[in-house]
């Protein structure tokens, strides 16, 4: 859905002292006490985040640190235990409605109906938001032509694409309901250098041409360098650093020339792959 | 705004049924060998019924006939009431294990929008494969058809649709709130439905406590009212109690169901349960 003016001035994203746990086990242990169940896991805690309109801001964090919780709580997919949170002024728990209307995700795993073909599933996705008139094959041909995919991959099963072209069909699909919020979690992983770089460029583009917002979840430290105005780094749950990828280099990476990687090897103590085992709530 | 708001919900409902068609179409060499194994069946209750002879239970050749379409008519219209509860109750659960799920959760779309366009496409393809099963039934069996009041049975299956889609959302709630194990206890309520509704026998055999489940069950009046329309001749009159009766049972099922399914997904998404598996 289209910004209104009066959207504008207000911040894209709004986060205050969100916190979320994972994990019921004095429940689980009263009700079932046969039952072994895991720790509850603290995804966020207390995290606070501004996000202006029409920015590009990034989520920089290894798996496990709380990005994809903050995503999926933002999506309206999961309830904060404390906290608010609100896109374009509008509630996230009790205007869910509102701002689904503005939102829209790419997750790390394309999620589609496998058999059906990328025109049926973004068929689905228009009708959902709204469209799926007359025009819409043609947008979404003009769509997939600059994300580079050939044309007669539109009608084939998903399950006979690669996984960058599932990947490109889902950033298109996304783009198809004109998102003024878009939540990216991590989707470039996963995709060659070449369809990397195009997807990128669309990111950019989104933010040239429709002055969208974008809030991308990334762990390519690289990626958030090129790609974002503002960078927030993340770590078990809780916000450590937020500033431009320039601002952080300079007052947290400690070297002259330093990095953005010694930027967040400074703040979490560790590099972005030495937790890669770490699973995402 | 009302128009504008009425609009984009029924576009939205039509893209569920626009989805479930492809799905159909995409799938259609299974959905080909589950419509067999539909049809076998049925066609073996109507074997069941014609060898009751040979097994010394006839008492005439009427009666016999009488039976075998009575077997028939359950046996038919139980696949088309547990091919759409099957549909609509594991819509939650194909969507988790395709990953669209959260796609689907998060759309601006009303809750019962969702819902109804899972239900409105359950059961156009329902009643197209139980009419393909009862054209072959026709061809393969001698049915004495020449009581039948086609339009009162008409009118309780019609009526028979509301509770039908409110049993079906209230189940489609399990695999919402438990993603391992729902889809096992959506099965074993189709089950107690089939012990209870009297598909194959009538209530009355069933024991105190069971009996009396029978009676709360639509299913129940369905698979009376149109044995009593095909097999009898019931006037349209005559049926209006059981359509009162499964109307009455809709409207507050339907409701109840909506309102539970949105009791669930408040708790599924404390949870964190609206995300794919595997």
């Amino acid at each position: 859905m289209a910004i209104r003016v009066s959207e504008l001035n207000t911040p894209a994203v709004e986060i205050d002292d969100i916190s979320k746990r994972f994990g019921q086990p004095g429940r689980v242990r009263r009700l079932m006490p046969w039952r072994t169940v895991k720790p509850p896991k603290l995804a966020l805690d207390q995290v606070c985040l501004h996000v202006d309109t029409g920015r590009i801001t990034g989520i920089l964090g290894a798996n496990g640190s709380g990005k994809s919780t903050l995503i999926r709580i933002l999506a309206t997919l999961l309830t904060p235990d404390a906290g608010t949170a609100s896109v374009f002024g509008y509630d996230i728990v009790t205007q869910a409605a509102e701002v689904r209307r503005h939102i829209n995700r790419v997750s790390v795993e394309a999620s589609f109906f496998k058999e059906m073909s990328p025109w049926e599933n973004m068929l689905y996705a228009a009708r959902l938001y709204g469209g799926g008139g007359e025009g819409t094959r043609a947008r979404v041909e003009a769509m997939l032509k600059r994300l580079g995919l050939p044309l007669d991959t539109l009608d084939k099963p998903m399950k006979q694409l690669s996984r960058g072209q599932q990947q490109k069909v889902a950033i298109a699909r996304s783009f198809l309901t004109s998102p003024s919020l878009l939540l990216m979690d991590e989707p470039t992983t996963g995709l060659d250098p070449r369809s990397k770089r195009e997807v990128q460029d669309l990111v950019r583009s989104i933010r040239r041409d429709r002055a969208a917002t974008v809030l991308l979840c990334t762990h390519d430290l690289q990626e958030a360098e090129v790609l974002c105005d503002r960078v927030v780094v993340i770590d078990h749950g809780r916000v450590l650093a937020e500033g431009t990828p320039a601002e952080l280099i300079r007052i947290h990476a400690g070297l002259d020339g330093g990095s953005l990687e010694d930027a967040f090897m400074r703040l979490t103590g560790k590099r972005l792959e030495e937790d890669e085992e770490e699973k995402e709530e | 705004m009302i128009g504008n708001t009425l609009r984009w919900e029924l576009n939205a409902f039509t893209g569920f049924i626009e989805r479930q068609k492809n799905l159909y179409r995409r799938y259609w060499a299974w959905e080909a060998v589950w419509l067999l194994y539909n049809l076998v069946s049925v066609l073996s209750i109507g074997y069941l019924a014609s060898g009751l002879s040979t097994i010394g239970l006839e008492s005439g050749q009427a009666s016999l006939q009488q039976a075998q379409l009575y077997l028939l008519v359950g046996a038919l219209l139980w696949t088309y009431l547990s091919m759409v509860f099957f549909e609509i109750a594991f819509a939650i659960t194909w969507e988790r294990w395709e990953g669209t799920i959260e796609y689907t959760f998060m759309a601006p779309i009303r809750r019962i929008t969702h819902l109804l366009g899972m239900c409105a496409a359950s059961l156009i393809y329902g009643i197209a494969r139980a009419a393909l099963i009862g054209l072959a039934l026709v061809f393969l069996f001698k049915l004495d058809l020449s009581h039948a009041n086609y339009w009162a049975a008409l009118a309780i299956f019609a009526a028979a649709t509301l509770p039908l889609l409110g049993l079906g959302i209230f189940t489609s709630i399990l695999p919402l709130l438990s993603p391992e194990k729902g889809e096992q206890m959506a099965f074993a309520v189709q089950g107690v439905l089939l012990l209870i509704s009297g598909v194959y026998y009538p209530i009355t055999v069933l024991p105190g406590p069971l009996h009396l489940a029978g009676i709360l069950s639509p299913l129940t009046y369905t698979l009376d009212g149109v044995r009593q329309s095909l097999l009898h001749g019931l006037s349209l009159t005559g049926a209006l109690p059981d359509v009162a009766i499964l109307l009455v049972m809709g409207v507050i099922l339907v409701p109840a169901s909506v309102w539970c399914f949105g009791r669930a997904e408040v708790r599924a998404k404390r949870l964190g349960l609206l995300k794919r598996s595997g």
